[in-house]
């Protein structure tokens, strides 16, 4: 390379680097997170512990500690938003998609629901929720599964699947191929018929700005990938992009209404006490 | 070895055995072989398990498998998905009608949430799995939804669901063909405090055959 090009030299590949910064894209985290702006009313700037928007076959992990809300919020309409949970300090212990229908006696999750770990505990309430679309049995797709669909399911392709990017994500905390059980898929629903069918809630059009928000009842390792529903039957690898911001709260009170809302979901609120005294 | 003849079995029959009430189960089943599941007495809920010989961290796929057929329920004809998109194992024949695969399987920590903690110290499924996982180097982080044979497990229209009374009776058995080498790991639920085992949790039998 000649000197003209500009990165011949470390020194003008240094330069070069530098110059990059500060460039504005749609799809990047807020840094510090405290310069988020748009924040929920009543939210301070000083509280906000992540700000991340996540775009088309994007994927995101964070820890939150106990009591940090999580506001997932589908920008224009079309997320979907495909989430794990793990105990973060023993991530052994993770979402159980089959616990979290059985003891709480739905299939569909909600405004109040609970997603619970494979301990008896609860990870994550959802305390609000204007979308009430969600799923917690169809999962998520794989390499085989979007490249049926799609043309290629590659990670590094334009149709990323969600296995994949689970599994990159889990890597840089140290988990692995035995480390993804079935997740859960926000802004995308699924019904079931009488005689067992699947199907997927379509809306007549996208429906911007709806929001999910989570309470982390224990520190939480948080997984997301935002990819296609897997019964999403259009043609395109549709997916628009999800902001998630965090902030700090406190540790959920003994009247909160989510905690007594049942008996099973106080055992579970009582389990994550019992597991925090120490 | 039971020695009651496996009746209706088409194929030479390489494993026999009764698993004893409450008992972890597993074994290999090589691509081809058929594993038989007969529900001796009746409504026992059979809590299974199936993991790639070659690398067990290609497993079933709860999600997996309802998405591609687009149906919770596992019938005759269903196929048991991995959780990388493979074919494990085809239900290829099937005489109670219908079994679940979103209800899970029982352990004692959710047992505490669904009936009280005074159930703490009864015995579980996921216990089963544990042990019957320990001899290979797999363990917890290894779970994963799994299938409920003979469990009954209705969706109401608002979402309710529940493991309710059976469908299965004595001598009903689902056959499952192995479409890859595969490890099946087995609980024979011990569960007591639902209807999925009829409150009697009782033997099951496992026939491998191969024609």
């Amino acid at each position: 390379m000649s000197p003209e090009s500009g990165t011949a030299t470390a020194y003008q590949a240094r330069a070069h680097a530098r110059a990059q910064a500060g460039a504005q894209v749609a799809t990047k985290p807020t840094i510090p997170a405290r310069e988020a702006s748009g924040l929920p009313a009543g939210v301070r700037a000083d509280e906000v512990v992540w700000d991340e928007t996540i775009g088309a076959g994007g994927y995101a992990s964070r820890v939150l500690a106990r009591g940090t809300r999580l506001r997932l919020t589908d920008l224009e309409g079309d997320a979907c938003v495909n989430l794990l949970l793990y105990n973060a300090d023993a991530p052994a212990e993770r979402l159980n998609v089959a616990d979290t229908v059985k003891v709480q006696w739905n299939a569909y999750i909600g405004p109040g629901s609970l997603l619970l770990s494979d301990m008896g505990r609860v990870l994550v309430s959802i305390v609000d929720d204007i979308c009430g679309h969600h799923d917690a049995i169809c999962g998520c797709s794989n390499a085989r599964w979007n490249e049926r669909r799609y043309g290629s399911g590659a990670n590094h392709g334009a149709y990323p699947n969600a296995r994949d990017r689970f599994l990159v994500a889990l890597s840089k905390h140290g988990l692995s191929r035995r480390d993804v059980p079935p997740c859960v898929n926000l802004f995308k629903g699924v019904r079931v018929g009488s005689d067992g069918t699947t199907r997927l809630l379509v809306r007549p059009s996208p429906v911007p700005g709806q929001c999910v928000e989570l309470r982390a009842e224990m520190n939480v390792l948080v997984v997301m990938a935002n990819t296609p529903h897997v019964l999403d039957e259009r043609a395109d690898y549709v997916v628009t992009p999800v902001r998630a911001t965090a902030w700090r709260g406190g540790v959920t009170p003994e009247d909160d209404p989510i905690r007594t809302a049942s008996p099973e979901a106080l055992r579970a609120f009582q389990n994550v006490e019992d597991y925090y005294t120490r | 070895m039971s020695t009651v003849p496996a009746e209706g079995v088409l194929g030479i029959v390489v494993h026999d055995e009764t698993v004893p009430a409450r008992a972890p189960w597993s074994r290999v089943v090589r691509a081809g072989q058929t594993l038989r599941i007969v529900d001796l007495e009746g409504n026992q809920a059979v809590d299974f398990l199936v993991y790639s010989l070659r690398d067990d961290a290609e497993r079933y796929s709860a999600p997996d498998t309802i998405a591609a057929q687009r149906n919770i329920f596992l019938v005759e004809g269903s196929v048991l998905l991995s959780n990388e998109g493979r074919p494990m194992m085809t239900i290829v024949a099937d005489t109670v009608g219908r079994h679940d695969t979103i209800g899970g399987a029982c352990s004692c920590e959710s047992n505490t949430l669904r009936y009280g903690h005074h159930t703490k110290h009864a015995h579980a499924c996921v216990d089963n799995f544990l042990l019957a996982h320990a001899p290979r180097g797999r363990g917890k982080r290894d779970m994963v939804s799994n299938v409920n044979w003979f469990m009954n497990v209705p969706v109401e229209p608002d979402g309710t669901l529940g493991i309710v009374d059976g469908i299965s009776a004595p001598g009903k058995h689902v056959d499952l063909r192995a479409e890859m080498d595969v490890l099946v790991v087995v609980s024979n639920c011990p569960q007591v405090h639902n209807p999925c085992n009829g409150f009697d949790p009782t033997p099951v039998r496992m026939i491998v055959f191969e024609s």
